[in-house]
């Protein structure tokens, strides 16, 4: 299985403390310096929809998002564009974009420090239902890839993998490591 | 673009209509032509308009960043999906669903493409559609294949074309209608989707039904065609037939809709309805896009003139089997409930209790509700809209509609399944009590989204809900039922005319920066299918308009005589009052460091940053035009005032002497010595602002111009009130347009 559009959310520590306002402005200097890699290019704030993308920066080949979908808040990379490579590279690019998105914001001084990652548990998310449809048989095609990936990850600690089943969602997995890790040793762990 | 597009018309081959599959076919293919060069962008512009793909904010490849207009390096380059229009940039996809109707699979399908496509988001339309958002051209073939295998087509959703059909949400149980129209609704949908004759408008069609002439639901009153239920008796037996209505609109300038018909039977509809449809593709304005909707040929030629070429077509047509075929059953149309009818829950003084007060409404059938679901802004989440698909599947035999207040309406919901039914919507975040009322805000995408947008209809209609929500008990419940509609500009998507508070976005200058304002439309009627239009009464900043509405809320509950509604009020208090009560709300805090007032709600960019640069010499030439300016308004306004007492011929003068002052504003900037002649001031105003296109919106171009030369040319005529009424709405926007034009001068280029 060729996985393509890789999502992954990095949930948040104490997501009721977190106040999404400020993040708009964050979001608009992020398209005013163009600090990632892909091209940015609007911010769309859905704050006032129940348990939904939250406030989105929209890009060309990627969104950025803080999104609260079952009202699970997470810093979220959403990959649109199709990319070269094997599945690994592209759950490691999709990985490390929510990685890095994630520092800047927890540095963000506009935040006061109130997004952090909670360290130990995120989301993939697959979002093209024909390339993979949320069914057994992805599931066991595309669990060595996520196990070798979580493994680089967590450096050997114990994780687990949980799958959410409703057939008419988009395949979607939740990796949980038994202990915290920053950001930046993810980061490392991913480039070493 | 999705990995996944080569492989849907394989995935679905079989499923899809072969007709409409071969439509796909051809729009995929248009697409492969126009990236090797070898389709016309213009044409394939309108080709992709007219399948819905529209647009979107940003499409030049420019976007002011808040301090810098900033180049958008999109990787497509120099390829185009339309005139300035960059092949990369994210459209707007619209969704047509006539009369609003769905089944659960469709709401499941709607749910997956906005996730995969658009941004999670899907949002419901003033006119019954939906939209997402943020879509790729590339994209939409997959898209529109998807839709097509559910039965759902984005033909003709946009462009020159038969727009959605839009019907009453309530049909077939609301105990005040006529008749159900919603069979004829889809056989006219059905009929004009498509059909040669209406290939050639100049600009699109918008048909709509109504069940009552009473209620608001069908808003026939502000479309094209507008077709409302009614019966009378033949030979002792009661026949079916439509009021038919043509030629209302709402825009920059709203028309009533004439009555063509006062009984129209079922056989004739949609004959009728074709011949209209070639009168407009005949005799409508093609070249001018300004004056091409209906409304103007109709007005032109006036309502008989108009009926006649009608008739004298129709006599021409060719018999069509599908003009009784498509209706004659339409007798028998009846939609069934899954569940026995129920006794009314108990009614609770809590949250519960206030949903069932708002959101449920009694069917003409014992035992059922029809059941809102009311939506914030229009936007539902993919999540959401699965669950909406199991309730409906659930409770109902999927009977769910859209409505032109952005919400959903589920149908035939049993009285005894409310309570579950309300936990289930409860539990996703759509068991908001409020449908209907004064929290329950329409407003279209606006500066968010819309290329057309100039102040942020969403930002302030989230500020407005936000204050909002949670207080209706401190509401008088004369306050309650008022209805609030933004529209981000003139253009009045977001219905703003028939609002109790409308308001639709224009800019000012103050203190030599832009700021974003909107204008206060107060007047409006939504009952009687959107009978009466509101006028506009001043422009405030848009931070200040959470002001407005307490202030002028306040002030109908203090006086508001017995079961006096906000429209009468508005009349019988008068527009001079509450302008005055208003008044302090067009002026800029006496701190103007706090730079929030100079931003847009929901958008810290300062308002178009560009408009900074003030000119060297703007210095006094800037105070005497604003104060020209300022001046026209109130002029204006005094005309406003003369039309309110009926003085139709007044209310025309003082409204064309104030275009004429606005006019002779910009001339004074280069010419000084210009005289107060009305010949010499449009002379020069055409040769310094038309001709040099210095006055053209970037959108609407010299539309605001011609509205003075028009205004001109007429200037010698008598006025009657309807002509007046039309002249207002003409000043203010040509005044709207002399501030626009003011702003730009001075700017940077590309700002």
């Amino acid at each position: 299985m060729n996985i393509q559009h890789v999502n992954v959310k990095l949930l948040v520590k104490n997501p009721e403390q977190v106040d999404l306002e400020p993040l708009i402005p964050v979001f608009h200097n992020w398209i005013q310096g163009q600090v990632c890699e892909e091209l940015l290019l609007d911010v769309a704030d859905y704050r006032h929809v129940f348990a939904g993308p939250g406030v989105v920066l929209i890009g060309h080949e990627a969104n950025y998002s803080v999104d609260n979908t079952d009202n699970r808040l997470g810093i979220r990379y959403n990959r649109k564009g199709v990319l070269d490579g094997s599945n690994q590279d592209r759950l490691q690019q999709a990985a490390r974009a929510a990685l890095t998105a994630c520092q800047r914001l927890e540095a963000e001084p506009r935040l006061e420090g109130r997004l952090r990652f909670n360290g130990q548990e995120f989301e993939v998310f697959i979002n093209d239902r024909l390339v993979a449809p949320n069914c057994a048989a992805t599931r066991e095609a595309i669990r060595p890839e996520l196990q070798i990936f979580s493994e680089k990850l967590f450096r050997g600690k114990e994780f687990s993998l949980s799958y959410a089943t409703d057939p008419r969602r988009l395949f979607a997995v939740s990796v949980k490591s038994s202990e915290p890790f920053p950001a930046a040793d993810l980061l490392e762990n991913l480039t070493s | 673009m999705k990995a996944s597009n080569p492989l849907w018309r394989e995935q679905l081959s079989g499923q899809i209509p072969e007709g409409l599959a071969r439509e796909l076919d051809i729009f995929e293919s248009e697409i492969t032509l126009r990236k090797q060069g070898k389709l016309d962008e213009r044409l394939f512009a309108e080709t992709r308009l007219r399948r819905g793909v529209y647009g979107q904010r940003y499409d030049n490849g420019q976007r002011h960043d808040g301090r810098k207009v900033q180049e958008i390096a999109y990787p497509s380059g120099g390829l185009t999906k339309g005139p300035n229009t960059i092949w990369d940039a994210p459209g707007m996809q619209r969704i047509k669903i006539p009369g609003g109707g769905l089944n659960a699979e469709q709401l499941e399908t709607l749910a997956d493409l906005a996730e995969e496509y658009s941004d999670g988001i899907a949002h419901v339309t003033t006119r019954q559609d939906f939209q997402l958002h943020y879509v790729q051209i590339d994209d939409t073939p997959s898209l529109m294949r998807r839709l097509a295998a559910t039965n759902i087509t984005t033909r003709e959703a946009c462009g020159n074309s038969v727009r959605n059909v839009t019907a009453c949400p309530y049909a077939g149980v609301c105990p005040d209608e006529v008749f159900d129209v919603t069979p004829y609704s889809r056989a006219l949908s059905k009929f004009l989707l498509g059909h040669p004759d209406c290939q050639n408008f100049g600009r699109k069609f918008k048909p709509a039904f109504s069940g009552c002439s009473q209620h608001a639901c069908g808003l026939t009153n502000l479309h094209d065609l507008g077709l409302i239920a009614v019966k009378r008796n033949e030979n002792g037996e009661e026949k079916r037939g439509f009021e038919m209505y043509v030629g209302g609109g709402l825009g920059a300038v709203p028309y009533n809709a004439k009555l063509f018909d006062r009984f129209v039977p079922p056989e004739e509809l949609l004959p009728l309805a074709q011949a209209i449809a070639r009168i407009f593709a005949k005799l409508g304005e093609k070249k001018n896009r300004n004056r091409a909707r209906i409304k103007f040929l109709v007005q032109d030629l006036g309502i008989e003139k108009f009926k006649e070429a009608v008739l004298e077509e129709r006599k021409t047509l060719a018999f069509d089997p599908r003009w009784t075929e498509y209706v004659k059953d339409a007798g028998q149309f009846l939609e069934e409930p899954l569940r026995p009818g129920g006794e009314p829950p108990r009614s609770t003084p809590d949250e519960f209790g206030r949903w069932l007060a708002t959101n449920t409404r009694l069917q003409k059938q014992a035992g059922y509700v029809v059941v809102t679901v009311a939506l914030p802004l229009g936007d539902i989440t993919s999540n959401q809209l699965r669950t909406l698909a199991d309730v409906v599947r659930r409770f109902t035999k999927e009977t769910v509609r859209t409505t032109v207040e952005q919400n959903f309406v589920i149908r035939w919901v049993s009285q005894s399944d409310l309570s579950e039914l309300y936990s289930a919507l409860k539990a996703v975040g759509l068991g908001d009590p409020g449908a209907g009322t004064i929290v329950d805000i329409v407003t279209c995408p606006g500066t968010d989204t819309c290329k057309l947008g100039i102040s942020s209809s969403r930002g302030l209609a989230g500020e407005l809900r936000k204050r909002m929500v949670g207080k209706s008990s401190e509401f008088a419940a004369s306050v309650e039922n008022l209805h609030i509609k933004i529209s981000g500009c003139f253009n009045s998507c977001g219905q703003h005319h028939v609002a109790d508070l409308g308001f639709y976005g224009v800019s000012r200058k103050i203190s030599g920066y832009a700021v974003p304002h909107f204008q206060v439309v107060l007047g409006g009627e939504w009952d009687h299918n959107g009978g009466t239009y509101g006028l506009p009464v001043v422009a405030i900043p848009s931070k200040n308009i959470p002001d407005v509405v307490l202030r002028l809320t306040e002030r109908f509950v203090a006086g508001r005589t017995d079961q006096e509604n906000f429209k009468d009020f508005v009349k019988r208090i008068g527009k001079a009052e509450l302008k005055t009560l208003l008044e302090d709300l067009t002026r800029p805090p006496v701190d103007q460091s706090d730079r929030s007032f100079f931003r847009d709600w929901g958008d810290p960019r300062e308002y178009s940053l560009g408009d900074l640069a003030v000119g060297e010499c703007a210095g006094e030439v800037v105070s005497a035009i604003d104060f020209d300016l300022g001046a026209a308004e109130r002029e204006l306004f005094e005309a406003q005032l003369a039309l309110e007492n009926g003085q139709g011929e007044r209310a025309g003068t003082t409204a064309f002497q104030s275009m004429l002052r606005a006019a002779k504003a910009l001339v004074k900037i280069s010419y000084p010595q210009i005289s107060d002649e009305p010949d010499e001031i449009v002379s020069q105003f055409r040769t310094r602002y038309y001709d040099t296109q210095k006055f053209f919106d970037p959108f609407a171009g010299g539309k605001f111009a011609n509205y003075l030369f028009d205004a001109h040319q007429k200037s010698k005529q008598a006025y009657t009130l309807d002509s007046s009424r039309f002249l207002i709405d003409e000043a203010q926007l040509f005044i709207d347009a002399a501030h626009s034009c003011y702003n730009r001068m001075g700017m940077p280029v590309g700002s």
